[in-house]
This record gives structure tokens, C-alpha cells and sequence, in this order.
């Protein structure tokens, strides 16, 4: 944790209010996104017990599966799942956009839109996860054959849950994460993984404070946990006598008993659920309060490419995602990680004085006014003379960038940088930056181009620049050092099978 | 030569033995070189502790090869070890043709400019005749073309990603692979336990996925530190090599640090410089207390005591063959775990007049050497015990860059802290159990260094 996060959680501690640690919003939110909060069964790694979904607050879709031990009943459930998520995916792919290609490459055609679930918290992600993989494998013919929508319904789910580990990405977003990353609490980060206590901090009642709208969230009766585990006091109070009646009404072959047993289970389990979807919304209503930072359009066209792309796999017949990624393919994954990962740091610091602010007193950034300005320094050393202004920067800020360092300054994100001397002038420092690029092609730079003596300016050594990733060994060329070419995949019987089970 | 021969060089001393130091380490690096020439093995791993003389092996070996007519690359991991070892070879051997591979922006460095026999290039299809170009491994994997090297010799391949050993090897044939295994491992900004069990994890260490492929490939271990004194060689050992072991290379006689000056009166400080001199470790212990990260009196204090071994007059003697050598600036660092306390550190350093230690982290200070090191001890003042604070190699790489004397600085209550946090990590299917664990390195490290302890009033 950052001193200026700690800072804002002491302050939140004491003020009974949640402080707000960004002032714009680094999430795209869908005008309208698909809320999903499913509960499990307790003990099993993804025995769905019930979901409720949809993208209207007012009539979302309760899904309850009266045996979560049956394994019929789980397919059944992926089954009415896929009939609420795969039309409102389908939904995003009638209209289409072009894209300049810039550069000598050419134009491309995209989905206009791109869907986004919502789910509660990390917990609701790790569970479309598993579900995704305990689906997507699934045959559609012979021996405990399901619906085709459920192994493509796994597939959509393996893809929204990978794409939820790129900082960055929108399609899947958990509601805990989106809040805590703009808003500091007075409670332990482990406690912001609860929906209800998080959206007290941050949005009390009237006439409570937020600690207290915290406090209250605590009570699971109040407040039922946001899922996918459900209380312990419901299971053994209220679920496992229901699903008993269920059972029993069965085994008698008493039609009218079902019944009624079902709609009580289904009744008891949406009022653990009700809750939650409200305050799904409430997060969503919160978040939407914010203005979109400047960069959160481009990272949402990212996500429109990754979601163009994976319709088009699936059109052209290509296989589900494999299980493990093979070495080439990890390796290959980690660059691209370690990349988008970087570029939203860097993304929203440039977005958000705030996020700034921690560079700031890292000494990864600096801010000051400019001192001294050269805006028409020609740099004649090499082949051709070349337009180089410097500016120096007077600091207070403690400055740990060195000389030969890129830096980027939010004004003028596409203007490169790069930091020629640091002396310390003083209780401050003064920093010479050269500039190139963003000025034209003539040897005067147009007005407002360079920062001129008096303007505040700020540097971060930080940059969201496309790096081209590296070349990686074809998989079948992977080396003996990492296992040699892996088998090609022929899709088996086996596939649905985990290692354990 | 056998199987069993080569496991004979790695065992550990057993105590007593008067084996004489170089013997055993010439012994354990012809093991090396037999297992090499042998052509039996696609690889060889060797594991050396810090200071084994690991350098030394990479030139013998490259020297070897080349003298052998096979054409030989030689991958290491930062630009200043690529021009390190293209030093040390080409002082080695001043007829040899070296080729330095370097990116397009690369400035020779003077130890590399002065040796005529070095060609320095961008350009892979340049130097590919040569019969030793030396590259850091990034620049290595933009190499692309069909172009194979019959050998390849890895150095410090312990602090490689595998990710990046994958795009190096369709390089090579066959490799000797080189390193340290307790210092730190390479690390990604990326937390993700996606990988988690496969063999070819890309977060792990080069070496640890080449073994679990190949596990058939012989580990040697070099058994002797050179630079580490015999103090430093029994903890160090102990702690972070629990199951190889390694011995010093020097006796205590030979390897010596004295005060020229007399202390006047006697303040703390001077009490531990005292007894780093005489027995080459000092722990500087202050008062216990829950502290930011830049602890102000922790960070005056490294800083003090740097300056009061300068003031002292500290002398290094390093053998008979060697003159007592003063122990200038230059010749002491100060290590720390976080970025913001060398940062610190430096800070104090400058206002005193100190510019001429080093202050780094421990990250930064791997693979470098000192006479002296004073050492921030990562958990000092902390509330809780990371598995970023616990981590072995950290605490190794900070306690084994001496030659003389390393002096920890620490508040009170490391112990009880490592006892209120016992290593949580949770455990994962198919991930091989790392020894040593941090926790009990930390734990074994503080419970020797108890009996050097200075407290600060």
C-alpha cells in the first residue's frame, strides 16, 4: 500500500467516510451491462446453487438449481445460464464500426459494442472461471450428452474470466475491485472483497455514517454475503431443510409437495440474492457519478478487438481454449501481460492528478513550473538538423528520474521526452527535459506546443507505448529446454475430465 | 568420467577436513569440464555459491571450448556482466577473437574498448564466425535466422526467466548453465497464479524449468567461496546452502581487517566496527519500534557507521602475497531491500560526504563484491513479514557481497516478528518445494548473529 493510500484509509477510518483516491472513472461502463451473481454450493468447487442475471434492474432472472449434488441439474442450469448470457453476447455483434489502419496497414472492420458482465467480487470471477472450464469441454452427442449452448456458454465464460486477468480489460469486471480502486475505505483490503460493506463506506444510508452502514452490512441477515458462498447460518438454517422437502417430495412422487418445495427453495434463495443484484446497481449508479478518464475509450476498443476476435474464432469452428497454455503460448501470454499491465499504470496516472500524485511522491514523477525555456534549440549534431526545445522544470517534488530517463507529462501525452540533467537547486530541484515529436515538421514549434516559462507542468517516467512483442519460437519449434514441441491437440473424450476427477 | 565421481566433488566437506581450499575447487571444476567434453549431456548445471569463482569457470570453459574449434555464445544477463566477462576473457587469452553482440545504442565500455581482439556489433550475421561472441540474453533473443551455436555457456542463469530461455535456445546445441541458486530469483510485475505447476511456468528461474525437463542433467557444485571470509562462509552456508554447504577459500589469518586509529572513548558504532573487525559480522541492533519503511535512525545509522569505518582507518588484509589494502569508500556498500531506502541511505551519504559508498538494493547489488557491506535488514521495524521481506535471496544476496565484514542493522524484535509470521504461502499442486525457506533462513541468520550484537542506547 502507497503512503497516500494509507493516508487516505486513515482519513476514511476517522472521517466514517470512504475517500475518493481517483478523480475520474478508469472503467468503461457498459450503458447497459449484464449483472451476474451466481452462489454455490458449499464444499464443492463449482456446484452452482442458484444465479440471478440480467441487464434490467427491474426484472432480472432467478436461476435455482434444486439439486446442486446432480450433475444433470448443473448442466440443466448452464443450460437456462447460456439462454440469458449467450443472446445478450449475440446482442453486440449486429453492429460494426471501421477502423483506420494507419501506417500503411489496413482498415479493420470491428463489433461496434462489446458485452461486460458485472459480478460481485474476485470470488465471482474465479467461479465463471471454473465454470467456464467445467462446461466448455462438454459433448454435445452420446454418453451424458447437453445442450450446445452449454459448452459455448463455457467457452464465453473462459474468455470473459481471461480477460479479467488484463489490468485494463472491462468485459468482466468485478463490482468489489471497480469500487476499491476509486475509493479508499476505512477497512482492511480483505474487507473491501465484501460488496455490502464497500458500498456503506462508500454510499451510507441517510443519517448513517459509512462505518456504521459497514458495521450494519456485517449482518448476514441484513446484508446476505454476496456469493458465491453463501452464510453458513442460511445453509443450515434455512437451505439444507428446503432442499431436504425438495428431496423428499421427489422421493414420494408427490407432485403438488414439489412444488410447493421448489418455489419455497427458490424463494428462500432469492431472498439471499435480492440484496446483492441491488447493490449491484447501486455500484454500478456509483460509478457511473464518475467522469470516464481519457484513456478508458481506447482500452474499451481493446476490448472490442478482443471480443471481434473471439466471435470470429468461434464462426470459424476453432477448438475451445485449451486447458493449460503450452510453453510458447504462456510465454507468450506473460509478455503481453507484463505490457498491458504497464500501460495502464502508466494510462492512469496520465488520466488522474490523483494517481499521479503517488508517482509524484515515489519520485517517478515531478511537477513544477517551468524556469527556463529554449523552444527553438536546433539540434545539429546528427544528419539532419532537427527541432530539440528544452525546458527546465523547478520541483519541490523529491526526484529520483535520471538523466537519459523518457518521460511523458499528461498535457501532451504524444510529445516525447527525455530528462537531460537533475541538479538540486536549493530545498528543489531543477530538471531539464529535451522535446521532439508534436511540434510539426518546421524548426520553429507552433504556439502551445512547448510549455513556456511561468506554464505548470508535470513529467512521469511512464509510458503506455505500443511495444511490439518480441519474437517467440513457433510451438513446434519449442526447445528442449522447455519439454520440445507439444502433442497437437485432437479433441478426445477425456477433455472434460479434470486431472482429480 | 562417472557418475560417481561427479557427485564426489559435490559432496560437502565433512567438518575437519584439511582438504587444501584450491585443491577441491580445481577438482570440482575439472568435473565440470570432463562432464562437458564428455558429449554425453545436452547440459550441465552448476551451482555455485557467492564468490565460488563462477566467473573463472565461464572463461576456462569458454577458453576450453573455443580451444577445442567448437564456436562458443556466451549468454549473460545485464550489459555490465557481458562486459565483464568479455574482460576476463579477453585478458585470459589476448590472441583470442571475441565478438561483443550488442544492441544498436550500446557504448563500449573502456574495459571492453581497450582490448583490441573485441569486435563490437549489432549485427548477429557479423560475428557469427567468431569463436566466442558474448551477448546479454535479451539481445540474444532477437537473433533469429537458422543460425546454431554448437555451445552455448548461460552465466548467472539462475536470475534468468525461463520465458527468455525459451527464445535463446533454438540458439544453442548443447549448454552449460551457470548460477546462483540462493540468490534471488527473477521476478514479473504480473501476479498470477495461471501457471502454477507447469513445467515450463515462465516466472520461474531458466534453471528450474530446464531441470524439471531434463532432469537426467549433472549439477555440479563448486564447493569453495573465494570471497567470502570463514565467518561469513559457516552462516551463510549454514542458512542458505543447508544441503550443499560451501567452505571459505581463506583462513581468518589470512583474511584480516584492522583498525589503524583508536577509538576515543567508545560509542556504540565504534563497538561494532570493533567487532566486525575481529570477527566479521556485527549486528547493530536499535530499539524496537514500528517504523516507516525509511526509518530515519536505521538509515542515519548505516550512514554512521560507514563513516566511523572510514574514520577508523580501516585496513584489508587479503593474503600473504597481497599488501594490506585501505578500505576506501569505494570498497563499502550499503544494502537495502526497498528502492526508497537506498534513496534514503544516499541522502544521508552525500550530506556527510559519503558519495563514494555504494547504496543500493539488494536487486542491484547481486553480483558485485565489497570489502565491507552494511546491511538495512529487510524486516527491521516492520509490523509483518512479506513473502517480499522473507524472501532467502534477499537476505543471501545482502549478507554474501562482503570480503571483509558485514555489519546488519536492525530495530529489536526480528525474531518474535518471524515467530508472529509463520510462511503462510499456500502450497500448489506439481510446484517443487523451494529450499531453503525464507523464513527459516531469516530465523537461522538472526540466531547466529545474536552473539555480535551491539545495542544502540
Amino acid at each position: 500500500m502507497s503512503t497516500l493510500t494509507s493516508l487516505a484509509r486513515a482519513l476514511a477510518a476517522g472521517r466514517g467516510f470512504a475517500q475518493p483516491v481517483c478523480t475520474v472513472r478508469h472503467v468503461h461502463i457498459h450503458e447497459r451491462p449484464l449483472v451476474f451473481v451466481p452462489l454455490a454450493l458449499a464444499g464443492e468447487a463449482v456446484a452452482p446453487l442458484a444465479a440471478m442475471a440480467g441487464d434490467d434492474p427491474e426484472s432480472p432472472r432467478l436461476l435455482v438449481v434444486a439439486e446442486p449434488r446432480d450433475r444433470d441439474q448443473r448442466f440443466a442450469f448452464a443450460a437456462e445460464l447460456a439462454s440469458v448470457i449467450l443472446p445478450y453476447i449475440e446482442r453486440h455483434t449486429s453492429a460494426e464500426e471501421t477502423v483506420a489502419g494507419g501506417r500503411g496497414r489496413d482498415d479493420r472492420v470491428r463489433f461496434a459494442g462489446a458485452p461486460q458482465v458485472l459480478v460481485p467480487n474476485p470470488d465471482g470471477i474465479a467461479f465463471t472461471r471454473l465454470l467456464g472450464r467445467s462446461t466448455r469441454f462438454r459433448r454435445t452427442e452420446g454418453e451424458y450428452a447437453v445442450p450446445p449452448s452449454v459448452p459455448l456458454l463455457g467457452r464465453w465464460l473462459t474468455f470473459l474470466a481471461e480477460c479479467a486477468e488484463h489490468p485494463g480489460s472491462c468485459l468482466l469486471l468485478a463490482a468489489t475491485d471497480a469500487l476499491a480502486l476509486h475509493w479508499a475505505t476505512g477497512q482492511s483490503p480483505v474487507e473491501d472483497r465484501s460488496l455490502g460493506t464497500i458500498a456503506g463506506w462508500i454510499d451510507p444510508p441517510p443519517g448513517r455514517t459509512g462505518a456504521q452502514a459497514a458495521a450494519d452490512a456485517e449482518d448476514p441477515v441484513r446484508c446476505p454475503p454476496a456469493g458465491p458462498a453463501t452464510d453458513p447460518g442460511f445453509d443450515n438454517e434455512v437451505l439444507e431443510p428446503r432442499i431436504a422437502a425438495v428431496r423428499a417430495a421427489r422421493a414420494a412422487g408427490d407432485e403438488r409437495a414439489w412444488r410447493r418445495a421448489r418455489s419455497a427453495l427458490a424463494g428462500a434463495l432469492a431472498s439471499q440474492l435480492q440484496p446483492t443484484w441491488e447493490l449491484m446497481w447501486r455500484a454500478v449508479a456509483l460509478l457511473r457519478r464518475l467522469p470516464p478518464g481519457g484513456h478508458v475509450a481506447a482500452r474499451w476498443d481493446r476490448d472490442k478487438d478482443a471480443f471481434t476476435a473471439h466471435v470470429a474464432h468461434i464462426r470459424d469452428g476453432g477448438p475451445p481454449q485449451p486447458r493449460r497454455d503450452t510453453a510458447v503460448a504462456a510465454a507468450r501470454r506473460l509478455t503481453w501481460l507484463e505490457w498491458v499491465q504497464a500501460s495502464y499504470a502508466a494510462q492512469r496516472a496520465l488520466d488522474d492528478p490523483l494517481v499521479m500524485a503517488e508517482y509524484r511522491m515515489s519520485g517517478e514523477a515531478f511537477a513544477g513550473q517551468v524556469v527556463a525555456a529554449e523552444s527553438a534549440r536546433v539540434d545539429s549534431s546528427g544528419r539532419k538538423r532537427v527541432l530539440r526545445p528544452h525546458i527546465t522544470v523547478k520541483t519541490e517534488d523529491a526526484v529520483t528520474v535520471e538523466p537519459g530517463a523518457s518521460v511523458t507529462s499528461p498535457a501532451r501525452p504524444k510529445q516525447k521526452a527525455h530528462v537531460v540533467s537533475v541538479a538540486p537547486a536549493g530545498g528543489s530541484t531543477l530538471v531539464t527535459v529535451e522535446l521532439s515529436g508534436g511540434m510539426g515538421r518546421g524548426l520553429t514549434p507552433p504556439p502551445g506546443s512547448v510549455p513556456g516559462i511561468g506554464e505548470t507542468v508535470c513529467y512521469a517516467a511512464l509510458s503506455d507505448a505500443y511495444r511490439p512483442p518480441p519474437p517467440f519460437p513457433e510451438p513446434e519449434n519449442t526447445p528442449w529446454t522447455h519439454g520440445g514441441p507439444p502433442p497437437q491437440y485432437v479433441p478426445t473424450d477425456e477433455d472434460a475430465s479434470e486431472a482429480w476427477s | 568420467m562417472s557418475e560417481g565421481a561427479a557427485t564426489d566433488t559435490t559432496a560437502r566437506p565433512a567438518s575437519g577436513e584439511t582438504a587444501d581450499p584450491g585443491r577441491l575447487a580445481d577438482r570440482a571444476a575439472g568435473a565440470v569440464l570432463a562432464d562437458l567434453g564428455s558429449g554425453r549431456h545436452r547440459g550441465v548445471v552448476v551451482d555455485s555459491p557467492p564468490g565460488a569463482g563462477k566467473s573463472a569457470l565461464v572463461v576456462r570453459a569458454a577458453t576450453e571450448l573455443a580451444d577445442a574449434g567448437e564456436r562458443v555464445m556466451v549468454v549473460a544477463q545485464t550489459n555490465e556482466q557481458v562486459d565483464d566477462l568479455t574482460d576476463r576473457l579477453a585478458a585470459d587469452r589476448p590472441a583470442l577473437p571475441l565478438a561483443r553482440l550488442s544492441a544498436q545504442d550500446y557504448v563500449p565500455s573502456r574495459r571492453v574498448a581497450r582490448h583490441h581482439q573485441v569486435t563490437v556489433s549489432a549485427q548477429a550475421h557479423d560475428v557469427a564466425g567468431y569463436p566466442v561472441v558474448l551477448s546479454t540474453a535479451a539481445k540474444w533473443a532477437t537473433v533469429g535466422g537458422d543460425r546454431v551455436w554448437p555451445w552455448a555457456i548461460v552465466d548467472e542463469a539462475y536470475q534468468m526467466r525461463s520465458d527468455l530461455l525459451l527464445r535463446v535456445a533454438g540458439l544453442f546445441g548443447r549448454a552449460l548453465f551457470v548460477g546462483d541458486p540462493g540468490q534471488l530469483d527473477p521476478f514479473s510485475t504480473v501476479q498470477t497464479g495461471r501457471w502454477l505447476g507447469l513445467t515450463w511456468d515462465p516466472m520461474q528461474s531458466a534453471v528450474a524449468v530446464l531441470l524439471r525437463h531434463n532432469p537426467d542433467l549433472p549439477v555440479h557444485q563448486l564447493p569453495v567461496s573465494w570471497r567470502l571470509p570463514e565467518p561469513a562462509a559457516a552462516v551463510v552456508s549454514e542458512a542458505f546452502y543447508p544441503f550443499t554447504g560451501f567452505r571459505a577459500g581463506s583462513t581468518p589469518q589470512q583474511r584480516r581487517l584492522e583498525l589503524t586509529t583508536r577509538a576515543f572513548g567508545g560509542s556504540p558504532f565504534d563497538e561494532a566496527v570493533e567487532t566486525a573487525a575481529a570477527s566479521g559480522w556485527a549486528l547493530y541492533e536499535l530499539p524496537g519500534r514500528h517504523t516507516v519503511r525509511t526509518d530515519a535512525e536505521a538509515v542515519t545509522a548505516c550512514a554512521a557507521l560507514a563513516a566511523r569505518i572510514l574514520q577508523r582507518g580501516a585496513v584489508s588484509y587479503s593474503g600473504p602475497a597481497v599488501d594490506a589494502a585501505p578500505v576506501t569508500a569505494g570498497r563499502i556498500a550499503i544494502g537495502t531491500a526497498h528502492r526508497d531506502q537506498a534513496k534514503a541511505v544516499r541522502a544521508v551519504l552525500e550530506a556527510e560526504g559519503l558519495g563514494g559508498v555504494t547504496a543500493d538494493t539488494a536487486n542491484r547489488l547481486q553480483g558485485r563484491e565489497f570489502d565491507v557491506v552494511i546491511v538495512l535488514h529487510p524486516l527491521s521495524g516492520r509490523r509483518d513479514a512479506t513473502a517480499f521481506h522473507l524472501e532467502a535471496g534477499r537476505l543471501c544476496v545482502l549478507t554474501s557481497r562482503h570480503r571483509h565484514a558485514c555489519l546488519v542493522v536492525a530495530r529489536a524484535g526480528i525474531p518474535e516478528l518471524l515467530d508472529a509470521h509463520p510462511s503462510t504461502e499456500p502450497v500448489h499442486l506439481n510446484v517443487p518445494v523451494k529450499f531453503p525457506d525464507g523464513w527459516a533462513a531469516n530465523q537461522a541468520v538472526m540466531a547466529r548473529l545474536q552473539q555480535w550484537k551491539v545495542r544502540a542506547p
